[in-house]
């Protein structure tokens, strides 16, 4: 079903899901507020995740094969009313946040009760569900400014959920807080770039605006928002070198929340980058800039490299992935540099492949965090020997990072070699590969520190609760299946990719 | 560049010049409360700048009149100013407010738990903890660090 | 038949996987255990015999498991090279399987579950290289093959051991990735597949400089095949276990590499492809450096081990410049090669192990006299030394004659002279170790009875020394088999 929604026409409900998508986490934070039981927030929480999950299992399968779904809020029709468009690229996103949220709560039961204190776990999950509509909304809206209320949603609960970090590491507080300037900035300079826009076209639906640069020509102001819109999100995405905030929240933040952000929030952000580059301003519009080659390939490749080298010398687990999630995100920022269809479809199944792999290895230290209290290599010798249900997994997720074939990393850095071929780069095609073998030594340390290292005297650890090691294994096989059944994530993904390179919104041809 | 164009930009030129001041606070200021202001005065400016872009030269605000029977009279030679702007900026200011609050009961824990709300201090603390965790940490790594 | 060829196929990868899951589960009963994978190895050996007896050596069409990218599916085919690697390592599976109980229960090594299970994986991996039916595919579980062979290289855990597996890694995970990987997605970009043709998939979308620069890629990229400079890591790997090098890195891994190697000089490029473009010369000139030079270094080193790992390095070589001769004589003694050298070189690192549980000796140096203790153990040695040298009748003389007969054909006198220098070269490296071990002297105070260690441990070299005579003699029937691979 593809086609435009007005709820007062709506017979069923499936035509009312993208409301509901959004509506569903947005109820469930008060409600757990006012429920005030830290047990029943957990509960409400986990269901409305997967009753979200659900329903974007359904968008994705309507508008898998192309076509776009416009639901319009309140029954203002666009471009006056505000819009909400599902089409291949964004259902995707949302379907790889949905899971994962599905995913981190019952991670987060245990690793919560042991790194926040009892008191603050009820605001904890109210504060969890407020990012999680935040990301959802973000992604689902078509109306540029709605972009911003959702962004800054999600990013002032952001902001809470890593300050609760502060009960293992008082640190937690000042990343917070740097993240909190820096967001905030960004997001700024990102309403600045809509404001531009807006005194040009005098529109802020992403459809319409799209209509008048494609049509009207652009002119000063259009080009100006432009280096707002990307500098603001590329603060949001982590963009090399916007990315000082990032390794800071990540090693502080709880186990639970930097497992959500790392595979979500930065996501949410390259989404909204793509959207806007291509979907908002059109294809040739950035040709005729040629921001890819000058601007985003060279901030890639610098990413990727300098980002991975700094990974591979940290002496703390966490901190070494968060550098890592840098560097990976140079890969989809080159994706998208490489501007034809198979990087674009590389930089999104990149997003979906590195959003799990990124989970389970964030809950892999998550989990060792809860057994031992530490992420610190030396604190996790040989742990390998000693809980090898809880460390299999971290191999596996360190395998895709690595991008070993089988694995779901290799489908993505598949794509982007091939498509840096298909360009004739093939320079860039040896240093994506390059790049990648700094990946493998730096997996590779964790990997001997846990496996080929003696265990300290006497080590008895039990392996992590079942509630950690069932999403930690559902992840890792996705890992895997989606390194070999590639269907879903692919098909999807090159499918956002024509939509976004066709230069309009949600159509394809 | 003539004096007229100077003057018709007067809400650009006055946009820019808070804005800078606003980001110039939170870059050099030590003191995470001023920070805190500066971002304030960023966020002013765009709002300031939304809100000019809504005015429409010689536009009026943009209610219309009813008549004893509660139907609307719409002149059509009265010019009105863009409201939507305006609506925009009042989802903003609430982000704005909440951005504040926020950091400021940030600002609040930060205190309490290092006891100071200078940056210089607290990058002080942070280095000394880093450094703590690397030495420890790392040369239990056989040096690997 | 019993099965047709796909379930067939996919059993011989299954079943090692189940002998992994058994290891697992069985984990402290080890007679329960190793009967159990015993079992699973001698199951894997007759799914690829029935292969063998479905197929014989005709090339079947691909069935394809699960597209990956579009065009681009996991699917495997049969063809005589890869029936003939995988007879070879499952056949050879089940004897190493017995040494390998004999040896690590003789030598009290710790683990057993997880060396073994490893293993099973190893093998499986195996298995779909060689039923692999494009480039994608055999690069999957080239991958595989590396990764779960790590843990065997560090299987000690002592300093020495992981920084022996961090070498191994690190240059089979680094060629494979940075060239290798580059290649295949350059060759898919090219060509538009990556499925195994006969006559080659690259014929006319190339020419140029591009050629030679992809052939490197693949050649340098393969790391299993060893060639220098990218050899480092198989002496590195002589830390593991000798079950481990004797199959793994004597007859599986190196194996994989070469028909690697074999398999994009045939099916990728084309050897007539490769004939009229040249582009392999350079490679024929530095399998043929390879060749020598690490037969030069065997020669120094006092490890028997290490001995052997650069013995293979060179004979690796041989299979390399098989290829690179780009001649259809060239390639069917390089595959024959793949054969004759796996049971040449088993035998030699199993009499190795032996003489390491038996007397817990590692240098070369060490063993004068041991050949009067156990003759058997150095007789296999003498025979295993004289089949890798070449010498009728033993196995290793076919595709020597046969290499020279490549060389002959494309006018290169030199590597005539390189094959004949080499096996110089193998007498001399080889034979003062049996000689040593027979004329010398005991050490003073050593036992003089004879003791060849336990059973298990000396029968398997036995057993395949016994393959190397039985080889010479089906050395014809091997040679008509591989035939399809050049397109006869």
């Amino acid at each position: 079903m593809a086609g435009t929604v007005s709820p007062h026409d709506a017979k069923t409900l499936i035509e009312q899901l993208p409301i509901l998508q959004v509506l569903v986490p947005f109820c469930t934070a008060p409600l757990i507020v006012l429920i005030g039981n830290r047990h029943m927030a957990w509960l409400l929480a986990f269901v409305a995740s997967v009753i979200s999950l659900v329903i974007s299992y359904v968008l994705l399968t309507q508008v898998y094969g192309g076509g776009f779904i416009s639901y319009q809020l309140g029954g203002w029709a666009p471009p006056l009313g505000i819009e909400y468009r599902v089409d291949a690229a964004n259902a995707l996103v949302m379907l790889l946040i949905s899971a994962i949220a599905t995913l981190t709560l019952p991670f987060a039961y245990e690793s919560v009760k042991d790194e926040i204190k009892a008191k603050d776990h009820t605001l904890f999950y109210a504060c969890f569900m407020l990012c999680y509509t935040g990301l959802m909304g973000v992604v689902i809206t078509g109306d540029a400014f709605n972009v911003f209320v959702f962004l800054e949603i999600s990013s002032l609960s952001t902001y809470v959920l890593v300050a609760q970090g502060a009960g293992r590491d008082k640190r937690a507080l000042t990343a917070a807080y740097d993240y909190l300037i820096m967001g905030t900035i960004g997001a700024t300079f990102f309403v600045i770039g809509i404001g531009f826009l807006f005194m040009s076209t005098g529109t802020l639906n992403m459809a319409d605006l799209a209509d008048r640069i494609a049509n009207e020509g652009t002119n000063r102001t259009i080009r100006a928002g432009f280096a707002f819109i990307i500098v603001g999100m590329g603060l949001k995405a982590a963009m090399y070198p916007l990315h000082l905030w990032l390794p800071k929240a990540y090693t502080f933040a709880p186990s639970a929340v930097t497992v959500l952000l790392s595979a979500t929030s930065t996501k949410m952000a390259i989404y909204v980058l793509l959207r806007f580059l291509f979907s908002v301003y059109n294809p040739e519009f950035i040709f005729e800039l040629n921001v890819m080659f000058l601007v985003f390939m060279p901030l890639a490749l610098i990413a990727m490299f300098s980002a991975s080298f700094v990974a591979v010398f940290q002496v703390n687990f966490k901190r070494m992935l968060a550098y890592s999630s840098i560097a990976q995100i140079g890969y989809m920022l080159l994706g998208i540099a490489m501007f034809n269809l198979s990087g674009l479809t590389g930089t999104m199944v990149h997003m979906f492949n590195h959003g799990i792999t990124k989970a389970v290895l964030f809950m892999g230290v998550g989990a060792l965090v809860l057994r031992t209290g530490s992420s610190f290599y030396n604190n996790l010798n040989g742990l390998g020997r000693v809980m090898p249900l809880t460390v299999a997994p971290i191999v596996i997720g360190g395998l895709s990072l690595i991008g070993v074939p089988g694995t779901a990393g290799f489908v993505s850095k598949w794509m982007l070699v091939q498509a840096a071929f298909e360009n004739g780069w093939w320079f860039i095609a040896i240093l994506i590969v390059l790049s990648s073998l700094l990946a493998v030594v730096y997996v590779w340390r964790a990997i001997e520190v846990l496996y080929l290292s003696e265990p300290a005297q006497g080590t008895k650890m039990a392996e992590a609760p079942m509630s950690m090691l069932i999403p930690m294994w559902i992840l890792a096989i996705a890992c895997i299946w989606f390194g070999v059944a590639t269907d879903l994530p692919l098909g999807a993904a090159s499918t956002a990719a024509e939509v976004l390179l066709s230069g309009s919104f949600g159509m394809v041809e | 560049m003539d004096w007229d164009f100077i003057a018709g930009h007067v809400n650009y030129w006055m946009f820019i010049v808070l804005m800078m001041t606003g980001l110039y606070i939170v870059v050099s200021s030590g003191n995470l409360v001023k920070k805190i202001v500066g971002l304030n005065i960023f966020q002013v400016a765009v709002f300031m700048l939304y809100i000019s872009i809504g005015k429409i030269t010689g536009g009026t605000a943009p209610i219309f009149p009813s008549n004893s029977k509660g139907y609307l009279e719409i002149d059509p030679s009265i010019v009105y100013s863009n409201p939507l702007p305006h609506v925009l900026i009042l989802t903003a200011i609430v982000v704005g407010v909440a951005t504040t609050s926020l950091g400021l009961a940030l600002i609040i824990r930060i205190r309490e738990e290092f006891d100071t709300v200078e940056s210089d201090d607290l990058v002080k603390i942070e280095q000394q903890l880093t450094s703590a965790d690397n030495k420890e940490h790392g040369d239990a790594m056989g040096g690997m660090a | 038949m019993i099965f047709d060829t796909t379930t067939a196929i996919i059993l011989a990868m299954l079943i090692p996987l189940a002998a992994m899951a058994g290891n697992m589960a069985f984990k402290n009963m080890p007679n329960l255990r190793d009967g159990f994978t015993f079992l699973c190895a001698v199951l894997t050996f007759g799914a690829v015999l029935v292969v063998l007896a479905n197929e014989g050596n005709s090339v079947t069409s691909e069935f394809s498991l699960i597209e990956v990218f579009p065009g681009i599916d996991i699917a495997f085919n049969v063809e005589p090279l890869g029936l003939m690697f995988a007879i070879i390592a499952s056949g050879l599976w089940i004897i190493t399987h017995i040494y390998g109980v004999g040896y690590m229960r003789g030598n009290d090594e710790k683990h057993h579950a997880r060396f073994f299970a490893c293993f099973a994986i190893a093998i499986s991996s195996v298995m779909g290289i060689a039923f692999s039916s494009n480039m994608f595919t055999l690069f999957l579980f080239y991958e595989i093959l590396t990764v779960s062979t790590y843990p065997l290289v560090a299987h000690k855990g002592t300093p020495d051991a992981v920084k022996g597996a961090r070498t191994y890694l690190a240059i089979l995970i680094g060629t494979s990735i940075a060239l290798q990987l580059t290649a295949v997605i350059w060759t898919y970009a090219l060509a538009g597949t990556l499925d195994f043709t006969q006559g080659g998939i690259l014929v006319g979308k190339v020419a140029g400089w591009v050629v030679p620069v992809l052939l490197g890629l693949y050649a340098f990229g393969i790391g299993k095949a060893a060639l220098m400079p990218f050899h480092k890591w198989l002496p590195a790997a002589m830390v593991a276990p000798t079950p481990v090098s004797a199959l793994l890195h004597a007859v599986a891994v190196v194996k994989a590499g070469v028909f690697t190697m074999l398999k994009v000089g045939i099916y990728i490029f084309g050897i007539d492809f490769l004939a009229e473009t040249g582009a392999s010369e350079w490679l024929m000139w530095l399998a043929a450096y390879s060749i020598i030079a690490a037969s030069v270094v065997a020669m120094t080193q006092d490890n028997l081990k290490k001995r052997l790992a650069y013995s293979t390095v060179s004979q690796l070589s041989y299979i390399t410049l098989g290829m690179a001769l780009a001649t259809s004589m060239g390639a069917l003694g390089g595959g024959m090669h793949i054969a004759m050298h796996a049971m040449g070189k088993i035998t030699l690192f199993m009499c190795a192990g032996a003489i390491y549980v038996a007397y817990h000796k590692t240098e070369i140096s060490q063993m004068q006299g041991l050949g009067r203790v156990m003759p058997i153990t150095f007789g296999a040695f003498l025979i295993g030394s004289l089949s890798i040298i070449g010498l009728p009748p033993l196995g290793g003389s076919w595709p020597k004659f046969l290499l020279m007969l490549g060389a002959a054909d494309t006018g290169h006198l030199i590597i005539i002279g390189v094959l004949m220098a080499s096996s110089l070269l193998n007498v001399a490296y080889l034979l003062p170790i049996v000689g040593r071990g027979f004329f010398r002297p005991l050490d003073d105070g050593a036992p003089t009875k004879r003791y060849e260690g336990p059973v298990l441990v000396w029968l398997p070299p036995a057993l395949t020394a016994l393959g190397c005579f039985v080889l010479f003699f089906y050395g014809g029937a091997l040679q008509s088999f591989l035939l399809p691979i050049i397109g006869q």
